[in-house]
């Protein structure tokens, strides 16, 4: 283990281990609270989408594509049909007129091709695991009996898997309109000044491996109707969104349509999707009267949730000779798959202004051309165009700290914004708040023990040591709270950003939230409770958080982007606000004063001065008895609120990874990890704990284990867990987290978001980390996934 | 996990296990289902009877035989490795089995099933193969003994004849004055093998009297590194030792998959058969 400063640690666990008890008002803000949800999710009360039962409910199963490309010249459906427990069995062509295309909501350029996307191929296949046809079934085991009895001709087409050499002319094409789906430019400032006669110039490309997402729970879909309206529940990120586009896809008006999200096991942005099977159920339920279900096997997971990353970075930095950059150029291709789904295309542009990350420069330019490939289509994976920037830009800082013979820390620093310059208008055009970029690297410098480190790495260097040593650095910024729905419309997304919270006083003083953000493990019926208890000063106990049911949260923007508590609690946190006026209102009222005379503290209001009072829950139910009410004032003490923020807000922190590289078999261990984040204002750090730990996690798998792997053919190989590998608890060392506080100023909470924020900084972290160990035998890049084989070959090439 | 329709049976007698393996040729025994149910939910494996050997007292336990040590078919990895008696008597089928995938699945899945699976992807195959095993199987028509050597066919393929069931394995004690090791190379901490060693080595004065070396990974079945286990008779430890295990590859024919080309899988053996001899050895 590393030499980490005693007391440090020592302070740092105590403060996580210090967990609050229930009891008491007030001051829960930044309290360690146990999460509302858990008992109920761990003791097995869950309401999973797949656990669900309708009366009459039948089964469904897709038959996949075993083609890459091909033409279907023929699907015969006539055997399943025959087959004992077999309802129906359809093929695409039984929905042509009626299935629409998925949508993609995101054109991010003029010239941008948005190719139809039926949700079972009709005509044509573009990768394998496209719907072709499908069983609907009194059981599973039926259903898949049937599959096998379906008989579909395919006209082979050339597979397309290379993103280079789809841009190639002659390529085979996955659409008649070519393989380029999309072209981005953005320039700012003089970028030919800025590289003429630069002293340095850093040069790589970079390959953002494919990942991907594996959310604990698989998908599943349960739709069912009446008659007249439609319900459906699904495994969902976005029952809102959801719901708007099922209508302008089907057709089926929207007041028609009830989204609902049980509980949720995880998404990442796999679950920000308008997804065939989704769109098919609310089909077959309609033409056949009768509820029907679907759940995903994790081998059919594998190749049908929308995959993610696929780019390939070009970068190129020219600096001065002290290393100060003058200006960084950034080409992308990215893999967009078969298909534009709903937001694949902003996926690379989600990045675009953030590649400069926290450096000042005098010249950007930021190029990016999406490629059509017969491959699943590819969309948000936690961090979304954030962890494939900041990646390439940390990459390449340590490239140029070798190249200059610095310390890697040393040659942020020179370029980093200092914190006395925020807030700061960057050379890619987002005004970043807030941030103290010193702050998080002096704590993580000292937690890790960053000089010892260095010394034991110089000593194992000198010693010829097998297991070399390596560091590595990554200090971040990324871009949260999506968003403010002005800069959304110019980047011509087609929603908006806000969100919007209700508060509901019940007769008996209890509090009900709505909240349009829709939760699927990150804890925010805990946090959000913190916030109203707080503000409204009423128990953390008395609170209950309703979501993810359209039919209760009637307005929405649902959960992505790490936006529910920078845009969502802030909408609570608002709605609270004008519980309060009303409940002020009421109670001067009945208190026979003047509503400035009051003052609201702990749960009540009290005329100044006085013990004269009235407490929230009081007013409550006068509000409900509604037996005294002043003029013009309504039965009721209830709110609505919408939030829109008018920046994003930007989380930032510094990781610092200790890798042992096993220079005889190539494996790399993880010795040390040190995450000094900051979030900005943090409700519950112990959820804030768990999602750094988790995103953290992520990052390192993508680092070191996981990669989307597509044979020649177009075939993918990684559709087991076997194949696909994920790090468990037992691959990983014991993080020490540690936070700075540097408030947002673009919300009323301070708050800053930090769902990805651990996934963003970590990859790098990592692969910096492999390279600073092989570096003094001349190896300055390893291709992620970092495998002891790519490792050992890397270390071949420089022996030979 | 939705398979094809088969029929189950729980067989009460190890005569009607064996009758009803031999009855439909089909038929597959069922031990922990640990490697069988991932094929049946693939689908890449249809059989029409599942022999569920789970109540068979004849195949569970581990039992002393003076010079050897019987381990039942059906005794789950966990028990192995919990075991006094193998810990004692042969410690590296205990500490291999330790490195078997993760409670859940050990708790499950079986010696016997290891065996017969015959995946040379799986750890304990060379360990039976390095220790001289004899397996013991059962037919209709009776008792036989397999030698591990003759035991490993082919890539999921024994030596088992249809209708036959594995009872267990004969491992022989080896006695005083050996060490040993199970040195394994995988990715994460719950996934099979790239490569694995198993050794035995006899040491005395420095030097190493006898090694026994199996290989896990480097073929279509596992394979004892014969080279390396001769150049290692009286190799003193340090350089002579590095060098015997310089052959630890050869007569290897290791595939290649997503984690492991085969040139990488040769090296791979070359520095986990020194690792795993100096482990055993005591020689850091
Ligand atoms: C997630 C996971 C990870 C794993 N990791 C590893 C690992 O790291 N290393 C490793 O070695 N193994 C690993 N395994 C496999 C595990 O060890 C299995 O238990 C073992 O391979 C098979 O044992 P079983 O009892 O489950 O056999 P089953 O799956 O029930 O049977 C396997 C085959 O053997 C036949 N069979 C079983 N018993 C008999 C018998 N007595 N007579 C005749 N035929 C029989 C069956 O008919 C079948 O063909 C892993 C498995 C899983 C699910």
């Amino acid at each position: 283990m590393t030499e980490l400063d005693p007391g440090l640690v020592g302070e740092q666990i105590a403060e996580s281990d210090q967990i609050s008890e229930p009891g008491g008002t007030g001051g829960e803000i930044g309290r360690s609270r146990r999460r509302k949800e858990d008992a109920r999710l761990l003791t097995g009360h869950t309401r999973w989408t797949d656990n669900l039962v309708q009366p009459g409910m039948l089964y469904v199963m897709f038959l996949r594509s075993p083609m890459a490309h091909a033409r279907i010249t023929r699907v015969d459906v006539s055997g399943a049909r025959g087959l004992p427990g077999v309802f129906a069995a359809f093929s695409g062509q039984d929905f042509a007129d009626e299935q629409g295309s998925l949508p993609c909501a995101w054109p991010v350029s003029e010239d941008i091709v948005i190719p139809d996307h039926p949700p079972m191929a009709v005509s044509e296949v573009r990768y394998v695991g496209e719907a072709v046809a499908c069983v609907v079934a009194t059981d599973r085991y039926r259903a898949a009996d049937a599959l096998e009895a379906i008989e579909v001709d395919y006209e082979p087409l050339p597979a397309v898997v290379d993103m280079n050499d789809a841009l190639t002319e002659g390529s085979p094409k996955v659409h008649e309109a070519g393989n380029q789906a999309f072209t981005a430019k953005i320039t700012s400032g003089d970028i030919e000044a800025a590289f003429r006669d630069a002293p340095v110039l850093i040069d790589r490309t970079y390959i953002q491996q494919r990942l991907i997402p594996s959310a604990m729970e698989p998908r599943a879909v349960l739709a069912s109707t009446d008659g007249d309206g439609f319900t459906l529940w699904t495994s969902t990120q976005i029952p809102h969104v959801l719901r708007v586009m099922l209508a302008v896809t089907t057709g089926i008006p929207e007041h028609k349509i009830r989204v609902v999200a049980p509980d949720v096991g995880g998404g990442f942005g796999s679950k920000l999707q308008v997804t065939a099977e989704e769109v098919l159920c609310l089909l077959l339920t309609r033409r056949l009267g009768r509820p029907v279900k679907w759940t995903e096997s994790r081998s059919e997971g594998n190749l049908t949730v929308h995959h993610g990353r696929d780019q390939i970075q070009h970068i190129r930095v020219a600096a001065e000779s002290d290393g100060r950059i003058r200006g960084l150029q950034v080409d992308l291709l990215a893999d967009m798959g078969a298909y534009l789904m709903l937001v694949t295309p902003g996926i690379p542009m989600l990045g675009a202004a953030l590649y400069n990350a926290i450096y000042k420069m005098d010249a950007y330019e930021f190029g990016c051309t999406g490629v059509f490939t017969t491959k699943m289509p590819t969309d948000a994976y936690r961090g979304a165009g954030r962890p494939e920037a900041t990646y390439a830009i940390e990459r390449v800082m340590d490239e140029l700290a070798a190249e200059l013979g610095l310390d890697p820390v040393e040659v942020r620093r020179r370029n980093w914004i200092r914190h006395e310059e925020f807030p700061y208008t960057t050379i890619a055009g987002l005004t970043y708040d807030s941030g103290n970029y010193e702050a998080a690297t002096d704590r993580a410098m000292a937690l890790f023990g960053y000089d010892k480190l260095r010394a034991e790495q110089a000593d194992r260097r000198d010693r010829g040591d097998p297991v070399q040593l390596g560091i590595g650095v990554s200090i971040y910024t990324e871009m949260c709270g999506l968003a403010p729905s002005r800069l959304l419309g110019e980047s011509n997304y087609g929603a908006g950003g806000w969100e919007h919270g209700t508060i509901r006083m019940l007769p008996t003083g209890k509090v009900e939230v709505i909240t349009g953000t829709s939760p699927h493990g990150q804890g925010h019926v805990t946090a959000w409770s913190q916030i109203v208890a707080d503000t409204l000063g009423v128990p953390f106990e008395d609170i209950t958080v309703l979501h993810g049911d359209t039919a209760i949260s009637h307005k929405g923007m649902d959960t992505y982007g790490s936006r529910s508590l920078v845009v969502g609690g802030v909408a609570v946190l608002q709605a609270c606000e004008k519980v309060k006026d009303k409940a002020r209102k009421l109670a001067a009222h009945l208190l026979e004063c003047s509503p400035e005379d009051l003052e609201f503290a702990e749960g009540a209001f009290q005329v100044r001065g006085t013990d004269s009072r009235k407490t929230i829950q009081e007013l409550a139910f006068a509000a409900f008895t509604a037996h005294s009410l002043p003029e013009g004032v309504e039965a009721g003490l209830d709110s609505d609120s919408t939030f829109d923020p008018d920046n994003y807000s930007f989380p930032h922190g510094t990781h610092l990874c200790a890798v042992e590289v096993d220079t005889e078999t190539g494996m790399s261990k993880i010795r040390s990890y040190v995450a000094v984040d900051d979030v900005g204002k943090v409700i519950n750090p112990l959820i804030v704990d768990g999602q750094v730990h988790g995103g953290i996690a992520q990052g390192i798998a993508q680092a070191l284990y996981e990669e989307a792997v597509y044979d020649a053919e177009g075939n993918l190989l990684t559709t087991t867990m076997a194949d696909y590998l994920l790090p468990s608890a037992a691959d990983l060392p014991t993080f020490v987290t540690d936070r700075t506080e540097t408030p947002a100023t673009s919300n009323p909470l301070g708050v800053k978001g930090v769902g990805e924020a651990g996934t963003i900084a970590s990859t790098p972290a990592v692969v910096n980390a492999i390279v600073d160990a092989l570096r003094p035998r001349g190896i300055h890049d390893v291709q992620m996934p970092c495998t002891p084989e790519r490792v050992w070959r890397a270390l071949e090439g420089v022996r030979r | 996990m939705i398979p094809a329709t088969f029929d189950y049976v729980r067989p009460g007698s190890l005569d009607e296990a064996c009758q009803a393996l031999a009855s439909d040729e089909d038929a597959k025994a069922l031990a922990g289902g640990q490697s069988l149910l991932p094929l049946l939910r693939l689908r890449l494996a249809y059989p029409s009877t599942l022999v569920d050997l789970g109540r068979l007292p004849e195949l569970t336990g581990v039992h002393d035989r003076g010079d050897h040590v019987f381990i039942g078919a059906m005794t789950t990895h966990d028990e192995v490795m919990r075991s006094s008696l193998v810990n004692s008597a042969c410690p590296l089928v205990a500490l291999t089995t330790a490195t078997v995938a993760d409670p859940a699945v050990r708790h499950r899945g079986t010696f016997g099933g290891s065996l017969a699976h015959a995946d040379p992807a799986a750890d304990l195959p060379a360990v039976v193969l390095a220790l001289d095993g004899v397996l013991v199987a059962r037919s209709a028509e009776g008792e036989r003994e397999i030698p591990a050597a003759e035991f490993f066919v082919d890539y999921l393929e024994s030596a088992l004849r249809p209708g036959e069931i594995l009872l267990g394995a004969r491992i022989p004690k080896l006695g005083d004055g050996w060490g040993y090791h199970y040195e394994k190379f995988h990715r994460t901490a719950q996934a099979w093998p790239i490569v694995g060693v198993a050794a035995a080595v006899r040491r005395s004065n420095g030097s190493i009297q006898e090694a026994r070396i199996g290989l896990t990974n480097m073929g279509p079945t596992p394979l004892r590194a014969r080279a390396v286990e001769s150049a290692l008779q009286g190799a003193e430890l340090g350089d002579q030792v590095r060098q015997a295990c310089e052959q630890a590859a050869e007569g290897t024919s290791p595939s290649g998959d997503l984690h492991a080309q085969p040139d990488y899988r040769r090296h791979l053996a070359r520095v986990l058969t020194h690792r795993a001899i100096r482990t055993a050895a005591g020689s850091p």
